[in-house]
């Protein structure tokens, strides 16, 4: 049985930083022309493991092997030199260059001291044709979609001569549409004879595009799979660690009194043109979650605003338990039961550079039990820290480290905890779940629904329709700042909502608000 | 900003350290390249820093301005401003603090030098709060506004000096009233007729109230969280807006406090002069060599000053100019700025051996919690 040498081969890898392991013993070969899914929760070690091989981080232990030699990866530049390229998650691209500039940026071809323009633009143009990568040179990149701009990255790696590629989270930024271009993009390279990792922890596209699957969980490779000898749930169980079930048990039950009634809200552009949001009206009942549908853009931020107080109303009013909240402060919204997972935790939610304990108070560090005389009591704030951090299980070197060293789904963690401890009456959650891995998405849901059965009426806003479904007791659709219908959740229905999505009001029934 | 807070806001001992030691290095490099001997130079300035009581105390008057404006420059920018205005601040609170001395008459000194105190410091909080009020509810960048409100304020004041209390026939202001003067007597007396004030004293008063204020006040809690997220700060319902304006008072109050104690302690008259004295400016070097934390400003206006004073000394017994010792400032600063380059003398065997993993690299910035 003759094996071919691998292209790549990692043996026994080890990576530390203080407080943690992040790489542990991680063995791993890459064949060629194959696709390689590197499958693990956030916070696993992927992306430490993929930046030793790209020379950002020198292991602590174990060797690298590439094309059957030993080699020590110093940089990125040696990296490059060994063909090994990589499509990082957030892209590297100079805006207000092209296309082309973009992809030989480093490498121009040139023409006594200028570069040469039509010799860039060829190559690009063969390079795309070859991998059917269908770019237009000329264009700038910020005037191109995300999933052109991966393209160009792709490219990228490409013209500098890689025959490992890794692509870091690569869909975590498309669209449903952009992804299934992605996977043929992937099925082509891996033809052409490129080996690929795809760092990822999203099963499905694993199952479509993966020949093998390496899981690792906290820093250790804990088995290695042939995609078609396995499926998602044996998948999810190796990354997790422990079963995972993907239907919550929702309890269904009556709903209590209305608590949040928004009333004909109507909000003005900041270019002061058209409506963002137009006579928009709906009401949660306590132990109720009201979700919200649509394509993004549509008005949902500035819904959130409007209720949290973070934007002025042009007419309409909020009101909350009977409290009238339209002519109130964010802060005294907040104190009167309005609490928000916001959609971009780590620009709205958290102040990185701060303490996870300084944190955890945000939004209640006023409280009397905080300190009196407006000082600040650093042992009731470092307690309430680790109590909250204990009972929700944020995964952290301590209260004192900043909170820019969690990883993704322990940050959103913190800010569930902060803001579930605080009792809210409404709990806005804007896309709580973006970005995390199954265990924090199934942590998130299942606190979700305990604060809807301790009473709280809860607004669930999210792109994705499947979320909704499993979550919400009513579904309700935005389109152009208006409430198109509502749909009771028991009625799955994706044709409706789609309609409703591209902007048709529901006839008859269910009509709800507008 | 980000960029700038994160030059700014590093509290690195051996940073700063090994930073000093080099620009003193490239100083005595200097120096050598114009063919002075650089250690008579080093020990000539050593030396008057450290040579009389006179010197000892004219050396913590040089310091003293430094303090206030380098505790200016720091207080903004941990709240995420960049205070370029401690210049004009400090003018400012130069200039009220001389009127109040000169034009008020009969009161007793326990009321009268208070209030010239403290009207200075005022003047200098509201001159700091035109930029955070146009920074807030404009959009202002407060870096363009500072420095046009220092051309602002230089003229302004003076304007004021030579339309108000202008000494005849001198290109300066009448001398301020005895009553109105922080001047120490006992104490100058003891340093040899050193000039000395209450300035040192307040200041690290300053010293301790800048710590207090931003690491155990609700209200510090608040300006640091602007200052790192203003966004979250938005969110969590604290009010971004006035907490910028409040920094930026604050941020003036200190630098107007330099310039009071400048005429009521050291000269009792203002002199108009064609250019403002850079106090404000050697604040914001002051504050980068702290790394923004009140104790390590203190620190560093002390070597600062001492520098400073120190100069004259290289000049008089080693026939070096004084310039010399800017050189060595700008060295420090540079070298303090460009982080890595340090790390690399620290590290010398060992470039990127240590790579810090993203974002823990910021572990002991506020390390005034814990």
């Amino acid at each position: 049985m003759e094996q071919a040498v691998p292209v790549v081969e990692l043996r026994g890898i080890t990576k530390r930083f203080p407080g943690i392991v992040a790489n542990d013993n991680i063995s791993l070969q890459l064949r060629k022309g194959e696709i390689h899914a590197l499958l693990g929760e956030n916070g696993a070690g992927k992306s430490t493991l993929m930046s030793i091989l790209f020379g950002l981080y020198q292991p602590d232990e174990g060797e690298i092997y590439v094309n059957g030699s030993r080699e020590i990866i110093d940089g990125p530049g040696k990296a490059i030199k060994l063909g090994i390229g990589m499509v990082h998650q957030h892209f590297k691209l100079v805006q207000n260059f092209t296309v082309a500039e973009n992809i030989v940026l480093g490498i121009e071809p040139r023409r006594g001291f200028s570069i040469n323009y039509r010799q860039a633009h060829r190559k690009v143009s063969e390079l795309s044709e070859q991998y059917g990568l269908k770019v237009d040179p000329k264009v700038q990149i910020q005037d191109i979609t995300v999933g052109m701009q991966q393209r160009v990255e792709i490219l990228k790696t490409l013209y500098r001569g890689a025959e490992i590629l890794i692509f870091d989270e690569p869909t975590a930024v498309l669209t449903v549409q952009e992804i299934h271009e992605l996977m043929q993009i992937l099925r082509n390279l891996a033809a052409e004879g490129k080996s690929i990792i795809l760092i990822t922890h999203k099963l499905k596209e694993i199952m479509e595009v993966s020949d093998r699957v390496t899981v690792i969980r906290r820093g250790r490779v804990i088995d290695t799979l042939t995609t078609s000898e396995t499926n998602e749930s044996e998948l999810a169980e190796k990354m997790v660690g422990r079963r995972v079930s993907f239907q919550l048990d929702k309890e269904k039950r009556e709903p209590g009194p209305t608590l949040l009634q928004v009333n004909h809200l109507t909000l003005r552009g900041s270019d002061k043109g058209r409506n963002v949001l137009t006579d928009v009206s709906f009401e949660i009942r306590a132990g109720e979650i009201y979700g919200l549908a649509g394509v993004d853009g549509n008005g949902q931020h500035e819904l959130v605003d409007a209720i949290t107080g973070l934007r002025p109303i042009e007419s309409g009013s909020v009101v909350l338990g009977g409290v009238d909240l339209t002519r109130k402060s964010v802060r005294d919204r907040m104190s009167a039961g309005v609490a928000q997972i916001p959609e971009d935790r780590q620009k709205q939610g958290l102040v990185l550079d701060f303490k996870v304990s300084e944190n955890m108070v945000l939004t209640t560090y006023k409280d009397s039990r905080f300190g009196r005389g407006g000082f600040i009591d650093e042992k009731a704030i470092n307690e309430h820290a680790s109590k909250l951090v204990g009972e929700f299980d944020v995964r952290t070197a301590g209260i004192h480290v900043p909170m820019r060293s969690l990883s993704g789904g322990n940050q959103q963690k913190a800010i569930i905890a902060r803001e579930l401890t605080r009792d809210p009456q409404l709990l806005i959650a804007v896309q709580p779940t973006r970005g995390l891995d199954i265990g924090a998405i199934e942590f998130v849901h299942e606190r979700l629904l305990q604060a809807k059965n301790e009473g709280k009426a809860i607004l669930l806003i999210s792109y994705e329709l499947d979320e909704l479904y499993k979550m919400s007791d009513r579904i309700a659709v935005i389109f152009d700042g208006q409430i198109m219908g509502e749909l009771d959740s028991e009625e799955v229905d994706d044709e409706k909502l789609g309609l409703m999505m591209s902007g048709n009001r529901l006839k008859g029934e269910g009509g709800g608000a507008a | 900003m980000t960029k700038w807070s994160q030059i700014f806001i590093k509290s690195n001992l051996l940073v700063p350290l090994v930073a000093i030691v080099l620009g003193l290095l490239c100083g005595a490099l200097v120096m050598w390249l114009g063919g002075y001997n650089s250690w008579s130079a080093y020990s000539a300035l050593f030396h008057k820093v450290f040579g009389s009581s006179y010197d000892i105390g004219e050396t913590i008057r040089t310091i003293t301005p430094l303090l206030f404006t380098g505790l200016s420059v720091g207080f903004a920018f941990r709240a995420g401003l960049f205070n370029i205005g401690a210049e004009g601040q400090f003018m400012i609170g130069m200039t009220a603090a001389t009127i109040v001395g000169v034009k008020l008459h009969g009161l007793p000194a326990i009321v009268h030098a208070p209030l010239a105190l403290v009207v200075g410091a005022l003047a200098g909080g509201l001159w700091g709060a035109i930029a955070g009020f146009l920074k807030s509810n404009r959009g202002v960048n407060e870096v363009i506004s500072c420095i046009m409100l220092n051309w602002i304020a230089l003229y302004l004041s003076n304007y004021l000096i030579s339309s108000l209390v202008l000494e005849k026939g001198q290109q300066r202001s009448e001398m301020i009233q005895e009553s109105a003067s922080l001047s120490i007597g006992w104490l100058s007396k003891a340093l040899d007729n050193a000039r000395m004030d209450w300035g040192i004293f307040i200041g690290m008063i300053c010293v301790a109230l800048f710590y207090i204020l931003l690491w155990r006040t609700k209200q510090g809690y608040e300006l640091r969280a602007v200052g790192h997220n203003a966004d979250a700060a938005r969110v969590s319902g604290i009010n971004v807006k006035g907490s910028m304006l409040k920094s930026m008072m604050i941020s003036g109050i200190f630098a107007g406090l330099g310039g009071v104690f400048e005429v009521l302690g050291v000269f009792h008259y203002q002199v108009v002069t064609a250019a403002s004295p850079g106090y404000g400016f050697d604040g914001i070097a002051v504050a980068l060599l702290g790394g923004n934390h009140p104790i390590g400003i203190l620190l560093g206006s002390v070597l600062f000053g001492a520098l400073t004073y120190g100069s004259a000394g290289m000049n008089f017994t080693a026939n070096v100019p004084t310039e010399i010792v800017r050189i060595v400032i700008g060295c420090i600063i540079f070298f303090v700025a460009s982080h890595g380059l340090i790390q690399m003398f620290l590290k010398p065997r060992k470039p990127g051996r240590k790579p810090k993993k993203k974002g823990a690299v910021d572990g002991g910035s506020d390390l005034g919690l814990g």
